[in-house]
């Protein structure tokens, strides 16, 4: 992949992850899901993107997909190059080592993430023994309470148990155990939603921190606009299983070009909100996606091409990318495709 | 939890029956006689005293006496109670042994063909009868085994070594008898397998799918997430968080054991407390049966404490 | 109907490989047995206690021919019909017992459960006792009381055997009872004026009593190694009143030593492959009713190869 790709006006060096294309589908009793429908991000060093989109649009998908933690059942293709390999095309094991060590992952649910039986110190020693097996006793334990001290964690509490630790903190021993090995990226899934909100502020605060201590880039997956804002460099809108939308965070936030990303952050919640806005309708069945553009049944813009033909990749004024015919590249649309869609009419059912 | 058990024992055998004595020994004696058993056992007096004499008597550990053999249900319970204690205690190590490892494999390996077989292997665990296993031992693999079917000792075992505990297995090693040891462990063989194969049945299902929910769990994503080995991730991750309500249930299944060992000591004539309360009941004993039912009963109410207490040093979130 | 038809169903069309198949070989072999019960007297050669035929005595533990198939054992009888006919006597108990768990622990629970208060607690406390004391035990004892009072009549192991599921079934309503009662359309008929007795029998019967097959399914497994158990201690049913496959192998383990393999081997694989049977039924059933154990049949994915525009798109 070449860099031309990459946002205009910053000159980024190699990417530290690319991917091109990426599908995942699941296999259901009744047909596959296609919960990511090829999707294509790189993130830079010391980077952090962010993924938003509604619930079951395939932004946590997306991110186990490129972990390789897929149930059973579910298939993925395409291509993601990290340090120059595939690995999406590696075997079992090479997957497992780079997994931990230069790949982490960070969950939303800190509570039942770890396990309950085993120490702190156990989870922390499993991990770097597995990766390191050449290390002493006290350099583990040097890395793991250096780990720790990073995220705020005395050292005294070392050796304690998961259940005696607060919400809060879980996620934050999670944090130090999927960055104790200093991976070069790290996918952090929902990191905040299940905390309350001082809590969430902390954990976002020692996201932002992550460049400065780690180095890792991020891909950093939440349904929260304001997190984004707040702790991203670059942000990628996903609908339905496809990225409809990326560039810089103030860019695309200050002029969004994708409809559905108007809509999204126009139903966010701010001190200035004086109504609550919604996007009419549901997120569509992703056994069965709408034709073209899998926003146009909700679309207030819809025009005739927008409901048969897919729209075209290119891209966005000002950096980034953007798939929409609004957009472009108007020499594309057949003649009175811009006609507006007869869109039916959305039932009160419908919405509910 | 006791005292309505004891309560329970209470009602159904001596309240509901009515007058045990002539149920266990009219015919034989005449009515007089029986009328002077009456009074001696304290049954002409009311309910609610016999009530408090039962309860008084378990709590001071004294049942009485049998009323067809007149022998001190105390005595009878230290004779035979070793017995039943070595045979379940035998039959839950067997389980253990074969049950654990085979409901593992059988959870991380589902439905690959070990796992269909070791399925198949503990439904019918469960499903032979004790006594039909006992059976099939019997008629197959005691004779080319040269393992003895009946008894718990030789009679010349039995006869030379001292009881000091009531447990013959201890007895003869303390004895140091090297053919006495031999001759029990050889005895205990058959029937420790027999009952050991109906929990172990039990242990298998229980095991495999506490396993299936543990390879579930979020930790053990988690883990995997850490590029944790693969068998790191079942061994130390899965499967010692699905033990821990194995061991809770092992409780439950002790119900069972005691419940099977009665069979198995009628099937192999094992001289223990079953074979005993099968005895008395064909007398038709009802003091003896009650002092039986009694100590089985807090047999498992003990059990089940001891489980919780195990439990809590397993489990770091239980404290007490 | 067509929805009652797809309830059925439903265990079949939502499970894959391995737990649909045990379901199917389970719910053939217990249909082999209830076939076995119901046409025992035109499948069975002779009556089940039954020495002789056409004036001429079976010989005693004959070996297995053409005229007794399974042989004969040490009481002159037919080993072949015993087996034929103890399936019958097998399910009688069991329908009999399951019947008498209804309708005792059912009414039971959901009075307990709508009422709560004192009767609840100590029905809750006796029903947990007698749960926590060795079901096997219990048995015996019942059993023992009960042939002392009505003789060893299949009634009265039926009886024993009930007083040991009934806690499971006081249970098993009881909790549900206690949840349902709380629900919104439980609530709109009080407000309407419903009386108590129709609450119970309209709006929570319906709800409480789907529990049930589930349950039965998984005691009728036990209930038939508890009386064979019973039968093999010589507490249940005596051998001329009916043919019972434990007192069957009580007699046959006499015989074991001396070689004699027909007379305990039948009756024992009958009892193995019924209770198999119903084990089958029962983890099949839980297998798809649990979600946490069901692997759903899932269809294979296949991605289809990249459509050209969205190639177009990729590349530009």
């Amino acid at each position: 992949m070449t860099t031309s790709e990459a946002p205009a006006g910053v000159h980024v060096p190699e990417p530290v992850i690319s991917a091109r294309d990426v599908r995942v589908w699941y296999g259901t009793t009744r047909g596959a899901i296609q919960a990511v429908d090829g999707v294509s991000f790189e993130i830079a060093p010391g980077e952090t993107l962010g993924l938003v989109g509604e619930s079951g649009c395939g932004k946590s998908t997306l991110g186990r997909g490129l972990m390789g933690l897929l149930p059973a059942g579910a298939k993925r293709d395409g291509e993601v190059i990290f340090k120059g390999r595939d690995i999406l095309s590696m075997r079992r094991k090479d997957a497992y080592e780079l997994r931990g060590h230069d790949l982490g992952m960070i969950f939303q649910e800190p509570l039942t993430r770890l396990n309950p039986l085993m120490r702190i110190s156990q989870h922390f020693e499993e991990t770097i023994r597995q990766h390191e097996p050449d290390l002493s006793k006290d350099e583990v334990r040097d890395m793991a309470l250096e780990a720790m001290r990073l995220m705020g964690i005395p050292p005294t509490r070392y050796k304690s148990y998961p259940h005696e630790f607060s919400g809060g903190m879980r996620q934050r021993l999670m944090i130090a155990l999927a960055l104790v090995l200093r991976p070069a990226f790290v996918v952090a899934d929902e990191p905040t939603t299940a905390l309350d909100v001082l809590v969430e502020a902390q954990i976002v605060q020692i996201l932002n921190d992550l460049r400065r201590n780690f180095r890792a880039s991020l891909l950093l997956i939440t349904h929260n606009v304001g997190i984004v804002a707040e702790a991203c460099d670059r942000v990628a809108v996903m609908y339905a299983g496809r990225i409809v939308e990326q560039g810089r965070v103030a860019d695309v936030f200050r002029n969004p070009q994708h409809p559905y990303t108007r809509e999204l952050l126009r139903s966010t919640i701010s001190l200035s909100t004086t109504g609550l806005n919604f996007i009419p309708g549901a997120p569509p069945d992703l056994v069965d996606p709408p034709d073209a553009c899998r926003f146009h049944p909700r679309c207030p813009q819809a025009m005739e091409v927008c409901a048969s033909r897919n729209p075209v990749d290119i891209e966005r004024p000002g950096g980034g990318r953007v798939e929409c015919w609004l957009v472009g590249p108007k020499d594309q649309i057949p003649a009175g495709g811009e006609q507006p869609l007869k869109q039916e009419e959305l039932t009160v059912a419908d919405e509910a | 939890m006791i005292w309505v058990i004891l309560t329970l024992v209470f009602v159904v055998l001596r309240v509901a029956p009515g007058d045990p004595v002539s149920a266990a020994l009219g015919g034989k004696l005449d009515e007089q006689a029986l009328e002077q058993r009456r009074e001696q056992l304290g049954f002409n007096r009311p309910l609610i005293a016999q009530y408090w004499d039962y309860l008084s008597s378990v709590a001071r550990l004294d049942f009485g006496k049998s009323f067809s053999d007149n022998q001190p249900i105390l005595h009878v319970i230290r004779d035979n109670g070793g017995a039943t204690l070595t045979l379940t205690l035998a039959a839950f190590v067997v389980a253990l042994l074969v049950g654990i490892p085979l409901g593992l494999v059988s959870g991380r390996y589902r439905d690959t063909v070990p796992d269909v077989f070791i399925r198949l292997f503990g439904i019918l665990s469960y499903a032979a009868p004790i006594f039909f296993v006992g059976f099939l031992l019997q008629v197959y693999v005691a004779e080319p085994l040269g393992l003895p079917t009946s008894g718990a000792s030789s009679p010349i075992t039995a006869f030379t070594v001292k009881p000091h505990t009531h447990i013959l297995l201890i007895d003869a090693f303390i004895s140091g008898d090297s053919t006495a040891i031999q001759d029990v462990l050889k005895h205990l063989v058959l029937p420790a397998v027999t009952l050991g194969l109906l929990i172990c049945g039990v242990f298998i299902r229980l095991v495999r799918v506490n396993i299936l929910q543990t390879m579930q769990a979020d930790y053990v994503e988690a883990a995997e997430a850490r590029g944790i080995s693969r068998g790191k991730v079942t061994w130390r991750h899965a499967f010692r968080n699905a033990l821990v309500p194995v061991i809770t249930v092992i409780g439950l299944q002790f119900a069972l054991l005691l419940g099977g060992a009665v069979l198995t000591e009628a099937t192999f004539n094992w001289p223990g407390l079953g074979q005993k309360l099968v005895d008395y009941i064909n007398d038709r004993d009802y003091g003896a049966v009650q002092g039986i039912i009694t100590i089985f009963a807090v047999a498992v109410v003990l059990i089940s404490l001891l489980v919780d207490i195990v439990n809590a040093l397993i489990d770091p979130r239980v404290r007490y | 109907m067509r929805r009652v038809l797809k309830a059925l169903a439903r265990p079949f069309t939502e499970t894959a490989g391995l737990a649909r198949w045990m379901l199917v070989a389970g719910i053939l072999i217990t249909a082999m047995f209830v076939i076995m019960a119901v046409f025992a007297p035109w499948l069975a050669p002779y009556g089940f206690a039954q020495a002789s035929s056409g004036g001429v005595d079976f010989p005693k533990v004959g070996h297995p021919s053409g005229d007794h198939l399974f042989g004969t054992d040490r009481l002159f009888f037919d080993v072949l019909s015993r087996v034929i006919w103890g399936a019958r006597t097998a399910i009688q108990v069991v329908l009999f017992s399951i019947v008498i768990c209804v309708v005792v622990g059912v009414p039971l629970g959901l009075v307990s459960g709508y009422y709560g208060g004192w009767l609840d607690r100590i029905l809750v406390l006796i029903m947990d006792a007698i749960f926590a004391f060795p079901s096997f035990l219990l048995a015996i004892v019942f059993a023992f009381l009960l042939t002392n009072l009505v003789g060893g009549t299949v009634l009265a192991v039926s009886l024993s055997l009930s007083a040991i599921y009934i806690p499971q079934y006081f249970r098993v309503v009881r909790n549900t009872t206690v949840s349902a009662k709380e629900a919104t359309y439980v609530e709109a008929a009080r407000a309407i004026g419903a009386s108590d007795g129709v609450i119970m029998r309209r709006y929570l019967f319906g709800n409480v009593v789907q529990s049930v097959p589930v349950l039965g399914t998984l005691n009728a497994a036990d209930a038939i190694l508890t009386l064979a158990g019973l039968g093999f201690l010589g507490l249940g049913i005596q051998s001329t009143d009916a043919a019972e496959w434990g007192h069957d192998l009580n007699r046959a383990l006499a015989d074991a030593s001396s070689g004699v393999w027909w007379t305990g081997l039948y009756p024992g694989l009958a009892i193995v492959l019924l209770v198999t049977g119903l084990t089958l039924v029962g983890e099949g059933l839980n297998e798809t009713l649990n979600p946490t154990l069901r692997q759903r049949r899932l269809l294979p994915v296949v991605m289809p190869p990249r459509q050209p525009a969205t190639d177009d798109g990729q590349e530009s």
